[in-house]
């Protein structure tokens, strides 16, 4: 009885509403923390896995050295390099690869990477308009990082002490 | 048998065998740099320290003999400290760029290291550079790595015999460097890449091209001499990468001739046929296979009415699944005359013993390694057969003595007991005279054609030899196989061998020249290239070979192939040769992308299956002769696998003559000066003659004829006109001897049945 009874209070004296309520109202006068993407954009971290980089020396000269350390780490197969001895007799890639549908941002190509050739940017923004489009050839990623080596370098040095 | 006990563990082993093999033996694991099981021991790495109870100090594992009740331990903190130790000086100068080291991977420091290293190095000091230096075409050099195992410096001195390495300087300035910025020239040089533990001398061919997890290793068979030596195919993407040995103690041991391990180079040409192509009105059109097949059927068909007008020219590298479905193929349609003997141009002993006598080592290669006297009859065997020398070198440090017969001085890896260097005709003289020597030592009858000959004290020391030792053979080499004695070679060779109980070896050349004979490539009419060239050929079939380059029929082929109404080439190569002559040309894969049996010198069959992919649209040829086979409404061409036409050839051997010394020959003797042809390393065949480092090394051929003639210039009369090359004088040629180079553009007119030196 007493079950029944409280049951229909709850229900006719809509308690439930004014706690729902009660809520809302409590966010009504809280700071805002929403952001209008993209017109505004949420802070990123300097260790933050995005667009890769193919990276150069100061002097123009490419890091990548076709150690293939990255390729063999990838685990998703995303990484294709064929090398060969530049004229100058250095080893270099005569191609670089990264399929950016296979790959899975996990950026184990840049902690295998010996002389901090290959890099995740904090770049996540990016589309594929046509099929083909998504395999980042050395040209692309090269070009890439000449585009945002300042970030680049900054992202690095941030989080070199904690390495 | 003795027992020790390594780690706990009880081990028995045998007095005075070293610790590090009893341990090897038993699977227990001590980490070394200069140690290498067919090596000697130098016990100067120091990286296989282990405590002994009862030694005060650790000892070199390599280096100390077991003995009764020993305690070792391996892993205690002594040996542990030991081995840290070690590890830590070599280290000091090692640099750190296995990111750009084509050994890392398969790097036995850093597999050392990773495993009984620190994980931190202490040293902050500057490291020691060493300066490269270019030791030639096959081998890339980077000294700063070196740890001085002296191991490349011991493989040339006690195996290959040219001691081209060595050490120079003390400690901190040691290097291993060639003689005075020598390159190295040895034909077995690219062991030293094996031996070599770390990045310091590693493959120039395949430097930087792939790694080492990266490869998919194909075992195989190497396909550029009669050993079938064992080896591993290393493919990236289906394409050839590198070739290794792989271990096998009856044939190759852990060695490989650089003509097997670099020829691969050859395989990735650009000069590789990719697309079938048919001639029409003169020019080349790119086909479709069925097209390509239908057009060499109609072509093909005309003419096999007519079957003794049809030749056929078969590369002896072809397996023996190819050449045995090219044979059912064409005997179906009474065409015998299919030939893999393309460089023999005595016949004399088919036609003695009125069927295929095939060449053919009756020993083993332990069993020659084990001999105590040798003879070679016409062989420069160090460049015929690298790994067979080997052989006979370790035999003659083991005490055998080694004689020759030779037209030429050949420099070989070992000291010669006697020599007689002298033109074929003369060679054959002392071999009737060793006979007689032989005869009246042992009061036997001496046999017909040896009555006139005059033995001398040093024909008795030879035939005694023979007799004595006990364990003896004669070789008969490529020299004697490709004079215009071949028969007397043999002949007398063997009449020899039954005199003397030696056995009688004579060695062949190609890779499937024992198999090509075993499964009836050869004419079955008793005819041969010679007797096939003379008659008038309407149709040739030329199969795996550039036909002006790799026989000894040069001007005499080339008409042949003018003069005929149909040329059908199956080639792997494109060559401006091929396309003058051919009406249609069918790419096919070469022995590492097909499945196939090789049948090697000792008549082991091999088989191998498919490591890498055809370019293009090439296919395996056998697999061209079984749609040809259907196209030709044949019946049992129905193969799906290989296995299936090799269980048939395997069923389907032909008989053949043996070498046997009771045979008669009619006589024949050559005119001097003889003009004899000399095939160098590097020129025996379309793929190692497009391999371009090898081309570039020591072994490849010049156009250059070598005489001790002195003359600047020799002009060699051929049915296609004189031609004049260049003459080198040298002494170690006999008189009476030109010396020309095959396989060369330059010498593709030679003709060594029809050859004749004009002026000089």
């Amino acid at each position: 009885m007493s079950h029944t009874l409280r049951h229909w209070i709850k229900t006719f004296g809509l308690i439930e509403l004014f706690k729902g309520l009660a809520v809302t109202g409590k966010y009504l006068f809280k700071p805002k923390i929403t952001v209008r993407y993209p017109e505004e954009k949420t802070p990123i971290s300097p260790r933050f896995r995005g667009h890769h980089a193919l990276r150069r020396y100061e002097n123009g000269e490419e890091r990548c050295i076709a150690c293939k350390l990255c390729e063999a780490v990838c685990p998703a197969n995303a990484i294709t390099i064929e090398s060969e001895e530049r004229e100058d007799g250095t080893r270099r890639t005569t191609r670089y690869d990264i399929d950016m549908f296979k790959c899975i941002y996990c950026g184990f190509c840049e902690e295998a990477c010996p002389v901090d050739a290959i890099v995740e940017s904090r770049v996540f923004e990016y589309v594929f308009w046509e099929r083909g489009e998504n395999i980042m050839t050395k040209e692309k990623l090269l070009e890439f990082g000449d585009k945002h080596e300042q970030i680049i370098a900054a992202d690095k040095a941030a989080d070199a002490k904690y390495r | 048998m003795i027992k020790i006990e390594i780690n706990g563990q009880i081990v028995e082993a045998h007095e005075g065998d070293m610790l590090i093999d009893v341990a090897d033996e038993a699977k227990i694991p001590i980490p070394r740099f200069c140690y290498h099981k067919k090596l000697s021991i130098a016990a100067n790495c120091r990286m296989c320290l282990v405590e002994v109870e009862g030694a005060p100090k650790a000892l070199p594992a390599c280096a100390t003999p077991v003995t009764d009740g020993m305690k070792v331990h391996t892993r205690s903190p002594k040996a542990r400290a030991a081995q840290k130790a070690v590890m830590e000086f070599l280290l000091i100068n090692h640099p750190l760029d296995c990111p750009i080291c084509d050994q890392g991977g398969e790097c036995e420091l850093q597999d050392v290291a990773f495993e009984y290293g620190n994980d931190v190095g202490k040293y902050s000091e500057a490291k020691r550079v060493v300066p490269d230096h270019d030791v030639g075409p096959l081998i890339a050099t980077d000294m700063t790595r070196c740890i001085h195992c002296t191991r490349c410096v011991r493989f040339g001195q006690e195996i290959s015999g040219l001691m081209e390495l060595g050490a120079v300087g003390r400690s901190e300035w040691m290097e291993i460097t060639t003689y005075v910025g020598k390159s190295i020239t040895s034909e077995i040089s690219g062991n030293i890449i094996d031996l070599c533990p770390v990045g310091a001398l590693t493959s120039k061919p395949f430097r930087f091209k792939a790694r080492a997890w990266e490869m998919v290793a194909h075992p195989s068979i190497a396909a550029h001499d009669s050993l079938g030596s064992h080896i591993e195919v290393h493919t990236y993407q289906d394409k050839v990468m590198r070739v290794v040995p792989r271990d096998n103690e009856a044939i190759n041991e852990t060695w490989l001739s650089d003509r097997d391990r670099f020829a691969y180079e050859g395989i990735n040409s650009q000069d590789r046929l990719t697309v079938p192509l048919a001639k029409s009105k003169g020019q080349w059109d790119e086909q479709e296979w069925e097209d390509a097949l239908n057009q060499t059927v109609e072509l093909l068909k005309p003419h096999l009415n007519n079957p003794d007008t049809v030749g056929v020219l078969v590369s002896p590298n072809a397996t023996v699944e190819e050449l045995y479905l090219l044979r059912k193929l064409l005997h179906a349609h009474g065409v015998k005359d299919i030939e893999t003997r393309l460089r023999q141009i005595d016949f004399r002993l088919d036609e003695a013993a009125g069927k295929p006598v095939a060449p053919g080592l009756v020993n083993t290669l332990p069993e020659i390694e084990a001999m105590e006297s040798v003879l070679l009859v016409g062989s420069n065997l160090r460049y015929e057969i690298p790994l067979l020398n080997l052989r006979v070198r370790k035999a003659q440090l083991e005490g055998a003595r080694v004689r020759v017969l030779n037209v030429a001085d050949y420099p070989f890896t070992f000291d010669l007991e006697d020599k007689v260097i002298a033109d074929p005709q003369a060679l054959v003289d002392t071999l009737k005279v060793l006979v007689r020597a032989a005869a009246e030592l042992k009061g036997t009858e001496i046999p017909a054609g040896a009555e006139d000959a005059v033995v001398s004290e040093q024909h008795q020391a030879w035939a005694k030899d023979l007799v004595e030792s006990g364990k003896a053979t004669i070789m008969v080499g490529a020299m004697a196989q490709q004079s215009p004695l071949y028969a007397d070679f043999v002949l007398w060779s063997a009449r020899l061998a039954d005199l003397t109980g030696a056995t009688i070896n004579v060695v062949p050349q190609s890779a499937n020249e024992v198999g090509a004979y075993q499964v009836g490539a050869v004419p079955a009419n008793g005819g041969n290239i010679d007797s096939m060239l003379a008659s008038d050929k309407k149709a040739w079939i030329v199969v795996g070979i550039d036909p002006e380059l790799d026989t000894v029929y040069g001007a005499r082929l080339k008409q042949a192939l003018d003069q005929a109404d149909t040329v059908i080439s199956l080639t792997a190569y494109d060559s401006e040769y091929l396309r003058s002559v051919s009406d249609i040309m069918l790419p096919i894969a070469v022995h590492t992308e097909t499945a196939g049996t090789f049948v090697n010198a000792t008549g082991d069959w091999q088989s191998f299956k498919i490591a890498s992919a055809a370019p293009g649209d090439a296919k395996p040829l056998w697999k061209i002769l079984r749609v040809l086979g259907n196209l030709l409404d044949m019946d049992g061409f129905d193969y799906v696998h290989a296995d299936e036409v090799l269980e048939e050839a395997k069923a389907q051997t032909q008989s053949l003559g043996s070498v046997q010394g009771d045979l008669a020959i009619p006589a024949r003797t050559c005119d001097k000066p003889v003009v004899l042809g000399e095939w160098s390393l590097y020129s025996v065949d379309p793929i190692v003659r497009r391999s371009e480092p090898l081309q570039k090394a020591a072994g490849a051929a010049r156009p250059v004829v070598r005489s001790a003639i002195e003359a600047d210039e020799i002009v060699l009369n051929t049915p296609a006109g004189p031609i004049t090359l260049p003459n080198e004088y040298d002494e170690s040629v006999a008189p009476g001897v030109v010396l020309v180079p095959m396989g060369l553009s330059e010498t593709a007119d030679v003709t060594l049945t029809d050859v004749s030196v004009a002026a000089s």
